[in-house]
């Protein structure tokens, strides 16, 4: 019996073959359609394929004016579409030559930060979910939910926020707002430690993501990784702090780096950064300065709803700003800001018209699936749904 | 040698790179610098490993399409020194038939912003190890972000019942593709003499078209 079955084995080859992963596999967090080289079940090469939720964003925006191209934003990173808006509201500033008051700089950090909560919510639990954890995202979804009710409080939609514009954000929070986030900022931290006792010393979650696709430092620069994934491996960068944009230099937050750059130091890092977040939260809110939420340019922005009833002035304005749009002088910008997947730019070339020349979206997710061959390669296939989760990938960036 | 400013920099990089370098330029507090499509290896490789520079992340490539250009595409690389904390952004002009050398080897970040380059411009990398469409449809034809692609495309696909399959067609447009410019008739039409407006400064085109009083009476002067 023995001899038959080792005679088996060694007649037995497994030819190299290929698995198409996704675009419908609900671990492949979206439309990716991955092409893994397997060898056995060991990976050997990953081909992610990418696009199939390319909308031509960079061509959309060259055919509308400055003040229509914002909504497009929301739909890149729709997990925490505020954060996106941030980059180019603060590009077209900088061409403008304007800075927004400082009560908007509190209101677009408290909301930056808020979406950086959701985002590391979403991405947390649900790769908890892929790695067979099931609870997390049911408690996490709620909190989450609750979150999304701030946004819609405060611009009136949960996801297509079109809330910062260039010059500030779009109108003051209403009363109460401020209260009710200062105590959501304390009250998902239980939330986090709920989750932290879910996962963090969980047996089956370690298994599954420590020392799975590490990062050196060196790989992670030269890959161009940003975020979460770079600081992870042991790079302490965060824009916030290095090139503080708006009201982040008030702040008084951390930075959490990782040691060992696999799966299980991404998550360490995400969940620490929930914490430094509600920390900066709590602190636009108390710091936040009274005043307007939007430059007093009205070429810019909107006069107010009361002005346009009496002042013919103000109403032309308002035809014009939302017909024809600003103008902004010739020139152009890389700007970019810590979205909470990582480095988030935007690229602005202006000619001088109402409308963008050229508008580049560098979306993190973009560098961090490119590496993904070279995370992967020499990890089982259940290891790279693991990988997949880590990257915190959303298609709509990705794609444009 | 420690760096203050950009400026500095700047100089810096201008004086030992010479011969590579067409243009340095500050603007918006970000430094510039186009460079000759020969060297840009060279000076990519300069910028990455020279200690002065130090811009040990590549984090963006992108093209973009000035038609009316002799070498229409410029390609943009955005580097990030994370030492100094310290921006470049780095340009090189390419024309539609010409390669430009890939970075791959110098940055592996460069692989996928090469190839995005590629398929929204068809701008061609030497040397690129992998060098496919990456953004659009398999089989898609044409270069979608070139300023003479049209905004609406040429296909468009349904799934077609009767054959069960996803089926491409031209694209059928219900009402005509309309692009406002928005621009003021006080502002733009300089060129045309407008009825109440004689005053103004004579006009090249239409000078000589009839007046709204000629107009009114019937009759036209002498032409």
């Amino acid at each position: 019996m023995t001899t038959e079955n080792t005679d088996l084995a060694s007649q037995t080859k497994i030819k190299p073959y290929t698995i198409n992963f996704g675009p419908q596999h609900p671990a492949a967090h979206g439309v990716l359609r991955l092409i893994l080289e397997m060898d056995g079940e060991v990976v050997e090469r990953a081909d992610p394929h990418i696009g199939l939720l390319h909308r031509g964003t960079e061509k959309l925006i060259e055919y509308k004016t400055y003040v229509q191209a914002v909504p497009y934003f929301d739909r890149l990173d729709y997990v925490a579409p505020m954060n996106q808006e941030h980059a180019f509201a603060l590009g077209v500033e900088k061409l403008l030559g304007v800075t927004a008051p400082p009560r908007a700089q509190y209101i677009r950090v408290l909301f930056a930060e808020l979406g950086r909560v959701l985002n590391h919510i979403l991405n947390l639990t649900t790769y908890a979910l892929d790695v067979g954890a099931l609870t997390p995202s049911l408690w996490g979804f709620e909190e989450r939910e609750i979150g999304m009710e701030f946004y819609e409080r405060v611009c009136g939609a949960r996801l297509h926020a079109n809330y910062f514009r260039p010059g500030g954000v779009h109108q003051d929070m209403p009363a109460g707002l401020a209260e009710d986030m200062h105590a959501y900022a304390s009250s998902v931290l239980d939330f986090i430690n709920d989750m932290e006792g879910l996962l963090t010393e969980n047996r089956i979650f370690k298994q599954r993501t420590v020392d799975i696709g590490i990062v050196s430092r060196k790989e992670a620069l030269d890959w161009g990784f940003s975020g979460p994934m770079l600081r992870a491996s042991g790079v302490p960068w965060d824009l916030r702090k290095s090139q503080p944009y708006d009201a982040y230099e008030d702040m008084d937050f951390d930075i959490p780096t990782g040691t060992t750059g696999d799966c299980y130091a991404r998550y360490l890092v995400r969940v620490e950064e929930m914490r430094q977040s509600c920390k900066i939260m709590k602190q636009a809110i108390e710091k936040m300065p009274s005043g307007p939420v939007m430059v007093d340019d009205h070429k810019i922005t909107p006069p107010s709803r009361a002005d346009m009833k009496n002042s013919m002035e103000a109403l032309i304005h308002h035809f014009k700003l939302y017909t024809e749009g600003y103008h902004v002088p010739k020139g152009e910008t890389y700007t970019a800001v810590e979205a909470p997947k990582g480095e988030f730019g935007v690229y602005i070339v202006a000619d001088g018209t109402n409308k963008p020349y050229r508008c580049h979206i560098r979306a993190p997710g973009f560098a961090h699936l490119q590496g993904m061959d070279f995370m992967s390669r020499g990890h089982m296939l259940a290891d790279a749904v693991s990988i997949i989760g880590s990257l915190d990938i959303v298609f709509g960036e990705i794609d444009r | 040698m420690a760096v203050e400013s950009i400026e500095t920099l700047g100089d810096y990089i201008e004086t030992t790179m010479q011969p590579a370098i067409l243009g340095m330029a500050i603007g918006h507090g970000e430094l510039m610098f186009t460079v000759r499509r020969e060297h840009l290896r060279r000076f990519m490789a300069f910028l990455l490993n020279d200690a002065t520079c130090d811009f040990k992340q590549l984090m963006d490539i992108c093209g973009a399409d000035y038609p009316d250009d002799d070498e229409r595409f410029e390609i943009v690389y955005n580097l990030l020194s994370l030492r100094h904390n310290f921006r470049i952004r780095v340009k090189v002009r390419t024309g539609e038939n010409t390669p430009v050398d890939s970075i791959t080897d110098i940055y592996s970040a460069a692989g996928w912003f090469e190839r995005e380059v590629w398929d929204m411009y068809g701008v061609f990398f030497n040397d690129h190890p992998d060098l496919r469409r990456i953004l659009t449809d398999y089989g898609f034809e044409g270069h979608p972000l070139r300023k003479d692609f049209p905004l609406t495309g040429f296909v468009e696909l349904r799934y077609d019942e009767t054959q069960k399959r996803v089926v491409y067609e031209p694209v059928k447009l219900t009402q005509d593709f309309r692009n406002f410019d928005f621009e003021s008739p006080w502002e733009g039409m300089t060129n045309i003499q407008l009825p109440g407006d004689e005053k103004a400064v004579k006009p090249d085109v239409g000078a000589d078209l009839p007046s709204l009083d000629e107009l009114k009476s019937g009759e036209k002067k002498s032409a």
